[in-house]
């Protein structure tokens, strides 16, 4: 390293205060614009047992909530003069683990819907009806709790796991050998 | 039989470039130059060879061999031949394949360059470079192989690239097909740019660490790797562009950026690479911030990666399980790796690249130049922490949370509007030392003149004091670099006597960077015109229609007047609203909202009717219609004002950077020539 030192032909001068105080105003700016913003801004991510549960013990009221369950065909109504669309979710666990266990997330959404033991939430929507919006599809929906124990969606993300990437195409036909 | 050829040309590829980070790394410990030159020649051959391996694939896409599992899951019969060709980056592994082959040209590339005065960077630059394109091909090779094929036995469907024993091949019929969102033409060129910007930036990195670790403080690694960078950034940017633009006239929500991991992942990169192309102007002139520049394009090449592995793994939307992917724990090992190999090369390094002189003057360039990089950084580390802070609050809490588009917003908005600030002044400082005396003499005629910027939202009844605000900086950046342009040509003219068209061209030619960021900060302030048009001023209303009934929204009247329901070659079936647009009782136009539904997937696409001019956007989307009478339909309008500047603006900010970009040297020699 001793060569190194050679190269520097001066002490380095000391940064001036003002820029240090400068440098402490931005960035401390930035850290309370990021802090206080988030605290304002987070959503809470549940599944509908949590927000079937949180409903009863009234700990969800006016909270900014996403909720992912998988949607129940039969349950959607949309009123095309309103624009009102009702429909229902049903309870998928959300941990890999257990949809792993129940085999991918396309056999968990399935099983969702078709069990009628677990928990379901209404879900009302104003607005254009999502493209994707289809029996076992998995809804990501962010709004708030009604006192009525309806959720009103703000935002609707879906997602058909069995239409895209890893899915066998269903026309399979064997040949050859 | 093709796909065994595109796999051994895989394989081939990725032995040539071990080969040549061996060959680099003895060459260069025993001082031996043959091997070094040996391993420059395996470089060169990876891009040759790879394109072997995504000719084959592309012609098993194209030809339709569906018992290829990823031709099967992203192309189908009724596809049109150039969208076949362009699902090549439709998916998973034909995107990361894609992504390596992109990678291998650029390091091919950079083998041709002449090597003369800096043989000591070469073996470290191949090093870098090839390392990172082995990574790639592992993921191709044991991960997401793209040439993996359907078997059948006696369990059922499986899938493997060899044949298991007692499986049977298997030829499915027909695809899934590409993804409906994927078909649009701003999907189809958005994914290549975003890829080559990324790719891009991978150059300068190696050069920088070729410099740690040689121990050069000068500034050749920047120089040599400039136009690598500006292309990386050129791309980078209209990758990001290209996307805004296609979620506006596809995605049907009215907007333009909806801040989700994947859109941020790509951001990220961007902000670090704009913050390095800033911070690399102080390093060239003053020779001060080294460690910045060195830092920035560390961090840069990280976020690519990790860039690339949001938006491949799944990882983040994973947590509420949407696709797993098995590539994330290798993503993260290999970005663990280079951040500490990286950290520790900057830590020992950091004392020579410290310069001895400190910046004295708050209103000097370079003062202003540390401001903006501090800023670009501040939007990063918001854009960092919205993106991590789900998964550490459910590591620590265990409690899942999101963060949405307000949270961005909230911290976003006035960081750029700091950036603007500095847009103000930037031009008008010089480096070294400015006095406040002097900028204020260069500053007054653009204030008068911006204040037309105050004036006439509030004549127009605006009362929203951040959008005032907004709007007066923008005229203020305009009218700066107005005066400025002028100033120039006029002292020019003064001196030589030309006229105003050769004065205007020379003041031009001769500081071509300095007119480049000049157009460049013009163009961003034309989009922020647009984003404040949008964000503040945004309005939308709904209805449901009968043919002839009309619905008004500002001062517009929208009329519905038929629906056209069609079936097209493709497989889709499309849903065509006719509807007129008025303003003020004037008739301005017919628009064609519509819903095509794809057959294959199963899947309708929304896509919206829009009425674009300079003042504003009309944008229309069909939501329904009644079916079997075809006489009601329902609409959800918006109306945008000022969104077409957003465009025009990333149009003029584009040419800046390649006005940049371009330096032919014809011109060099003629500057040097008249200089």
């Amino acid at each position: 390293m001793s060569d190194f030192q050679d190269l520097e032909p001066t002490p380095r001068k000391r940064t001036p205060l003002k820029f240090i105080l400068g440098g402490i105003v931005i960035i401390g700016g930035i850290i309370f614009l990021i802090v206080s913003s988030l605290n304002a801004n987070v959503q809470y991510f549940l599944t509908v047992d949590e927000v079937v549960a949180g409903s009863n013990a009234g700990d969800l009221d006016g909270r900014n909530i996403r909720v992912s369950g998988a949607v129940v065909g039969d349950s959607i109504a949309y009123d095309i003069d309103s624009l009102q669309l009702n429909f229902v979710i049903a309870h998928v666990p959300a941990e890999n683990q257990i949809l792993a266990d129940e085999g991918g997330l396309a056999q968990a959404l399935n099983n969702a819907v078709n069990d009628p033991t677990r928990s379901r939430l209404e879900v009302i929507y104003f607005g254009p009806v999502p493209d994707l919006l289809q029996n076992e599809s998995q809804a990501i929906l962010t709004g708030q709790l009604l006192s009525s124990g309806v959720f009103e969606a703000d935002e609707i993300l879906l997602k058909c796991p069995t239409k895209y990437e890893g899915s066998v195409p269903e026309q399979v036909g064997i040949q050859g050998e | 039989m093709v796909a065994e050829i595109g796999f051994g040309a895989l394989f081939i590829t990725l032995i040539f470039a071990v080969y040549g980070v061996g060959a680099a790394i003895y060459g260069e410990r025993s001082r031996n130059k043959a091997w070094i030159q040996s391993a420059q020649q395996a470089m060169k051959l990876v891009f040759p060879i790879l394109t072997i391996s995504i000719g084959s694939l592309l012609y098993l896409l194209a030809s339709g061999h569906f018992e290829v599992v990823y031709v099967a899951n992203v192309t189908s019969r009724s596809m049109p031949l150039y969208l076949k060709m362009t699902a090549l980056w439709g998916g998973q592994a034909g995107s990361l394949l894609f992504w390596s082959w992109l990678l291998a040209g650029f390091i091919s590339a950079v083998t041709l360059r002449k090597w003369d005065r800096d043989q000591d960077l070469l073996p470290w630059v191949i090093v870098v470079n090839l390392v990172t394109l082995i990574f790639f091909l592992i993921l191709n090779i044991f991960y997401e192989n793209p040439f993996t094929r359907y078997w059948q036995d006696a369990s059922g469907i499986i899938t493997s690239f060899g044949q298991p024993p007692g499986a049977l091949p298997i030829f499915p019929r027909d695809g899934a097909g590409l993804n409906p969102y994927l078909r649009h033409p701003g999907m189809i060129i958005h994914p290549p740019m975003q890829y080559l910007g990324f790719v891009g930036f991978i150059i300068p990195f190696s050069f920088a660490v070729a410099s740690l670790i040689t121990r050069r403080t000068d500034d050749r690694w920047i120089q040599l790797s400039r136009s690598w960078t500006l292309w990386a950034w050129l791309f980078l940017s209209l990758g990001l562009i290209l996307g805004a633009r296609w979620a506006y006239d596809v995605l049907g929500w009215g907007g333009y950026w909806g801040w989700d991991p994947v859109e941020n992942s790509a951001l990220m990169p961007w902000l670090t690479g704009t913050a390095y192309l800033h911070a690399v102007l102080i390093h060239e002139k003053r020779g001060m911030f080294k460690e910045w520049s060195m830092v920035l394009i560390v961090l840069t090449y990280l976020l690519v990666i990790f860039g690339t592995f949001i938006t491949r793994s799944g990882l983040l939307s994973s947590v509420h399980s949407f696709a797993q992917s098995t590539i994330g724990p290798v993503f993260l090992g290999f970005i663990a790796l280079t951040l500490l190999i990286t950290a520790w090369l900057l830590n020992s390094r950091w004392k020579i690249l410290r310069s001895p002189h400190v910046v004295q003057n708050l209103f000097s360039r370079e003062a202003l130049i540390i401001i903006s990089v501090v800023l670009f950084l501040g939007l990063l580390v918001t854009v960092f922490w919205g993106v991590l802070f789900p998964m550490i609050s459910e590591l620590v809490t265990g409690q899942k949370v999101t963060v949405g588009p307000p949270f961005y917003e909230r911290v976003a908005a006035p960081i750029l509007g700091g950036l603007l600030i500095l847009m103000v002044i930037c031009p008008l400082a010089v480096w070294s030392y400015v006095s406040f005396r002097s900028l204020g003499k260069l500053l007054w005629k653009p204030f008068l003149v911006s204040l037309i910027g105050i004036i006439l939202p509030l004549l127009g009844g605006l009362t929203r004091w951040p959008a005032v605000i907004a709007f007066w900086l923008v005229a203020f950046v305009l009218a700066v670099n107005a005066f400025e342009f002028a100033r120039r040509i006029r002292k020019r003219r003064k001196k030589a006597g030309e006229s105003f068209w050769s004065s205007l061209t020379r003041v031009f030619r001769r500081n071509q960077r300095s007119y480049a960021a000049m157009i460049i900060h013009v163009g961003v302030v034309l989009m922020a015109l647009g984003i404040i048009g949008i964000e503040f001023f945004q309005s939308e209303t709904q209805g449901t229609l009968a043919e002839g009934q009309s619905i008004n929204l500002d001062s517009y009247t929208m009329t519905y007047e038929d629906l056209d329901i069609f079936i097209t070659e493709d497989a889709r079936e499309v849903a065509r609203a006719v509807v007129s647009v008025n303003k003020d009782g004037e008739l301005l136009g017919v628009i064609n909202p519509r819903r095509d539904f794809y057959f294959e997937s199963g899947q309708p696409v929304t896509i919206p009717g829009v009425r674009s001019t300079l003042l504003d956007d009309f944008y229309v989307i069909l939501v329904d219609w009644k079916e079997v009478t075809a006489d009601g339909a329902t609409f959800k309008v918006y109306h945008n004002p000022l969104v077409k500047w957003l465009w025009i603006g990333a149009w003029v900010f584009i040419l800046g950077v390649i006005v940049a970009t371009w330096q032919p040297k014809k011109t060099a020699a003629r500057i040097i020539k008249s200089g």
